[in-house]
């Protein structure tokens, strides 16, 4: 069950994930460069956060050329396990490996707190150990994550189930208060068609013991070791 | 040599050289000097750079202890917190700066602090950030400040590390000399430890990271001179900051301290090349010669005086062991990082430059450093009124409505949450943070370890101007207060010593007692100074801040589990007062006369602010002080207590307010406190006394408690318990405060956020 954690130049949370994987869930990790041609037989593949190439132009837009993307792209297109974290999420969106766009934050401001989210769909590798409903406390840190799609594109989404996880009060209500961002239809991550794909903007290896005041992201990380080892 | 500039001494004065120094140039040379090499010599004796007024005080600070690895000198202090791991940590100014170009200005500071700490090899884990603004009311003011702030976020986040904490004062003082304290800490193995020394002649020089531009031309001789208002001309003397570059420099860095093959690096921050260059020789009592044309530059037609101060960011100096250059210099490749090798290390203990292979200038490294220029500059005690006024006490009869004044006071962004700011800081990456921002003292965990460092960062202008010993050992005490209330025992500080000009006898006598107050309250605490930083001629148009030190403690927690937090976290808890619960003084009654002749309606701004200002500085006892933090500790360690609380700012009234406060999922809760009538009510409440913490326990653990005090001969008070949603405080058989926690909450978290335009 090897996971792999992609460095960009200005990734920084590349050691956060590699300790979480590797020290709380105790599954073997290894750190892929950007200018790698293959991923080093991983089976799952982390893309974090940071700050790829400074978010000198929009956040993630040339991370996206590192011709390890390209092995991403086709682990990806074979079923492979992608989760992108914060500026992770956003290099998969200018990918194009998930829909829509990140706007800046609604209050024009870098924005760290724990938020609450809803687990929307149980039903993928990446949430299969949580319930559908189920509300997570897990930490935000980020000047884009306002996400936003067309009409058709956000209907697609709802219609397919991509929306995975929504920003939500405590209680589990998606209020517009609740959402820190002004991120469209609170969506804090979503998936893509054939859900083995996931971007989140929540991080959830910023939650994943209990002396950091949360574990509940976890069970993002055992959902896909245990949808590993089903496979 | 080629003179190509006549020296005048007009260009003294530009250059901020007296006369007498000048003198002293030609009597080291054994000639005069060229510009270039005038240049070098201004910057290097700088006040910023050579400590000149600074140095015969700062002699008198503890430096050595059990812990210290490095004491001041090198690019950071270095403790032992055992288990094979040190720390690196210091604080420094960028004060300036930040004045002239508030998001570069702060940026940058970040930036430096930074590289403070990793060119000695450790990765930063930690930063933090003690800011000063003047009121909140002024738009200039808020400009400033929103500007500083976004700043300090704007390069931390980048760059990846946590900012985990600090403090924010608001002061009319500051209004034209804010000031920006910027702290970091890093983390590494005690066998893995780089210097800033050239050793090894022959050894390659290697000049790594950004290209050297014509910008911060003169940046540490613009902060050893007051502002007039010609300060805005002076921003091109503010540096860019790029923290994406500082990013990969970091790793690279790292990754080629790894090889084996780096003998010596140090940052190029202040004056730059300049400084790195005959600092490093100057250390390992060697010479460095360099070629310019070498140098990566960003402009064209650079003159070497422009290249030798240019202080463009991002940018180190390491000295390679020779034959393995390649070993480095592939890392920086990788990295995508300009590393170039522009000279080596010599015997002759000279600093030569070259441009293109003729000499442009030529000096020995120990006349720009340790022989730089000391000053033993005049003091004298300030005359008139430096202690605050007071109002005569006519209204004396009248009864105080203290239940109004507290929400009031909560709202003073001097007491008022500083969430608005915290939350832009990104607090969490490296996920170590175990105290969220808020608490008493900023908490991270050493991975692998079990332990945890504490990290508190406090001054007080306002006491040390009226009293800058007692001040000074103020500011120490409540540091250390912080950690101990956290779980921590202080292991050593790092300070940043603010003020106006040295060539003016009052300040230099003000600087002079904060040292012995400092060096006094250090030694009584067993915390050695480890190395910091001072900035003078924090004045604009004469008018100076007022004289502040700012202390940045360092503690450990051990084990992890102990650290506390300073929140109600129970119903039916028990609450107690460690230390003196008020004392009948001069202080005291101040605190009463001034609330009585207060008048809340005809004050529409801050009134906590208005009020504090006209209160003289308490008194401290460092042996009662040392006994309250030990019975703290000693309980933590028993783990006999649920939360402790520093009482300080807006007294017991605002800390008991503080402590009913939601804290990330706790919700908030009320208390039921009564206090013993027969004193002055209003000192109970709202006095500032120094060694006081609040605690809460379970009420089985009251007797346990009870007795560590006794046997530290420290005052035990039971205040009350944890209780419903109201915080109400009684005096005697009086309510005299009964307010719903959840409102007082509100007017203390929004009231900073609400004086900005984007809520979010």
């Amino acid at each position: 069950m090897k996971f792999g954690v992609i460095i960009f130049p200005g990734s920084n949370c590349e050691h956060d994930v590699y300790h979480m994987i590797g020290k709380v869930l105790h599954q073997p990790v290894e750190f892929i460069w950007h200018q790698s041609r293959d991923l080093a037989s991983c089976e799952a593949v982390v893309v974090p956060g940071g700050f790829s190439y400074g978010d000198y132009l929009r956040t993630g837009a040339i991370a996206r050329f590192s011709p390890v993307m390209e092995c991403v792209q086709k682990f990806a297109a074979t079923g492979g396990l992608v989760l992108g974290i914060c500026n992770g999420f956003q290099i998969l969106l200018e990918a194009g490996l998930l829909p829509g766009a990140m706007l800046k934050n609604r209050g024009l401001k870098y924005v760290c707190q724990h938020v609450s989210i809803r687990v929307e769909s149980s039903s993928t590798p990446f949430t299969s150990a949580l319930q559908t409903g189920q509300v997570l406390s897990i930490p935000i840190g980020h000047m884009e994550g306002n996400y936003f799609c067309d009409d058709h594109t956000l209907w697609e989404l709802e219609a397919n189930q991509q929306i995975i996880f929504r920003y939500c009060t405590p209680d589990g209500q998606t209020t517009e208060a609740a959402n820190p961002n002004g991120s469209l239809s609170n969506i804090a991550g979503i998936c893509n068609r054939s859900r083995n794909v996931l971007g989140m903007m929540p991080h959830p290896e910023r939650a994943s013991e209990p002396i950091l005041n949360s574990s509940d992201g976890l069970m993002i990380f055992e959902s896909m070791v245990n949808a590993l080892v089903h496979s | 040599m080629i003179t190509e500039i006549q020296i005048t001494p007009e260009i003294l004065s530009q250059h901020n050289l007296s006369e007498e120094e000048y003198f002293r140039i030609v009597k080291v040379l054994g000639r005069q000097p060229n510009f270039t090499e005038l240049g070098i010599f201004s910057v290097m004796w700088s006040e910023h750079c050579s400590y000149k007024s600074s140095k015969v005080h700062l002699k008198r600070l503890p430096t050595r202890g059990p812990h210290v690895i490095q004491g001041p000198g090198e690019n950071a202090g270095i403790i032992d917190i055992g288990d094979g791991y040190a720390i690196a940590f210091k604080i420094e100014s960028h004060n300036h700066p930040s004045f002239i170009e508030p998001y570069q200005g702060a940026a940058t500071g970040v930036g430096g602090i930074l590289r403070d700490i990793f060119t000695m090899g450790a990765r930063p884990v930690a930063a933090l950030n003690s800011l000063r603004f003047g009121p909140l009311e002024k738009a200039e003011n808020r400009n400033i400040m929103e500007g500083v702030v976004a700043g300090i976020a704007g390069y931390g986040n980048c760059f990846g590390v946590p900012t985990v904490g600090g403090e924010v004062v608001f002061e009319e003082c500051y209004s034209q000399n804010p000031l920006v304290n910027a702290f970091a800490l890093g983390l590494f193995k005690k066998d893995q430890i780089f210097y800033g020394k050239a050793t090894g002649v022959g050894n390659p020089v290697i000049y790594v990271g950004a290209k050297t531009g014509r910008d911060g031309i003169h940046g540490a001789t613009m902060a050893s001179a007051e502002f007039d208002e010609e300060s805005e001309s002076k921003r091109p003397n503010v540096q860019v900051g790029d923290p994406f570059l500082e990013k990969l420099l970091l790793e690279a860095c790292l990754e080629a301290m790894k090889t084996g093959a780096i003998v010596g690096i140090q940052d190029m921050g202040a004056a730059g090349l300049t400084c790195s260059t005959c600092e490093m020789g100057g250390r390992a009592a060697t010479g460095i010669e360099i070629d310019l044309q070498f140098v990566p530059q960003r402009e064209t037609g650079m003159t070497p005086y422009e290249i030798m101060l240019s202080e463009s960011q991002e940018r180190m100096l390491l000295v390679a062991e020779q034959g393995r250059e390649e070993e480095v210099l592939r890392i920086f490749r990788k990295w995508e990082i300009d590393a170039v090798r522009i000279g080596r290390v010599t015997a002759d203990g000279l600093l030569r430059v070259k441009d293109r292979g003729v000499v442009v200038a030529e000096i020995p490294n120990r006349a720009l450093t340790e022989e730089a220029p000391i000053y033993y500059r005049p003091m004298e005690e300030p005359q008139g009124s430096i202690r605050p006024l007071r109002l005569p006490s006519s209204a004396r009869a009248d009864k105080l409505d203290f239940d109004s004044l507290l929400p009031r006071f909560l709202a003073s962004p001097n007491l008022a949450s500083k969430e608005w700011i915290y939350r832009q800081y990104d607090h969490m990456v490296r996920t170590n943070t175990v105290q969220l921002p808020g608490g008493d003292a900023a908490v991270i965990r050493v991975k692998g370890t079990g332990k945890a460092i504490a990290i508190s960062l406090d001054g007080n202008g306002r006491y040390c101007r009226q009293d800058p010993h007692l001040g000074a050992q103020i500011a120490v005490a409540e540091a250390c207060r912080n950690l101990v209330c956290s779980g921590a025992q202080p292991l050593a500080a790092t300070n940043c010593l603010n003020f106006g000009n040295p060539q003016k006898p009052e300040i230099m006598w003000q600087f002079s007692r904060v040292i012995d107050g400092m060096a006094e309250a250090c030694r009584a605490f067993g915390t050695p100074v480890t190395g910091g930083n001072v900035s003078f001629y924090n004045e604009t148009l004469g008018e100076g801040i007022y004289p502040t030190p700012v202390i940045g403690m360092v503690g450990l927690i051990e084990p992890v589990s102990q650290t506390t937090g300073s929140r109600f976290m129970k119903e039916g808890d028990a609450v107690v007062l460690l230390g003196p619960l008020s004392l009948e003084d001069e202080y005291s009654k101040a605190v009463s006369e001034t609330l009585h002749a207060l008048r809340p309606s005809e004050i529409s701004g801050d009134l906590y602010s208005n009020w504090v200002n006209q209160l003289p500085c308490p008194s401290l006892s460092l042996n009662i002080e040392r006994q309250v933090q030990r019975s703290c500790l000693q309980a933590i360690r028993l783990a006999l207590l649920v939360s402790a609380h520093d009482c300080s700012d807006g007294g017991l009234a605002v800390a008991l307010a503080e402590m009913c406060f939601s804290h990330y999922k706790k919700p908030s809760v009320g208390a039921d406190i009564s206090l013993p009538a027969g004193i002055s009510v209003e000192s109970l409440l709202f006095g500032e006394f120094p060694s006081r913490i609040i605690a809460t326990l379970e009420p089985d653990n009251l007797g346990a408690v009870k007795k560590i005090a006794e046997e530290n001969s420290v005052d035990f008070l039971q205040l009350g318990y944890v209780s419903g949603s109201h915080l109400r405080i009684r005096v005697g058989d009086e309510v005299v405060i009964h307010q719903p926690a959840t409102s007082l909450e509100d007017l203390w978290r929004n009231s900073i956020g609400g004086r900005f335009k984007i809520a979010l």
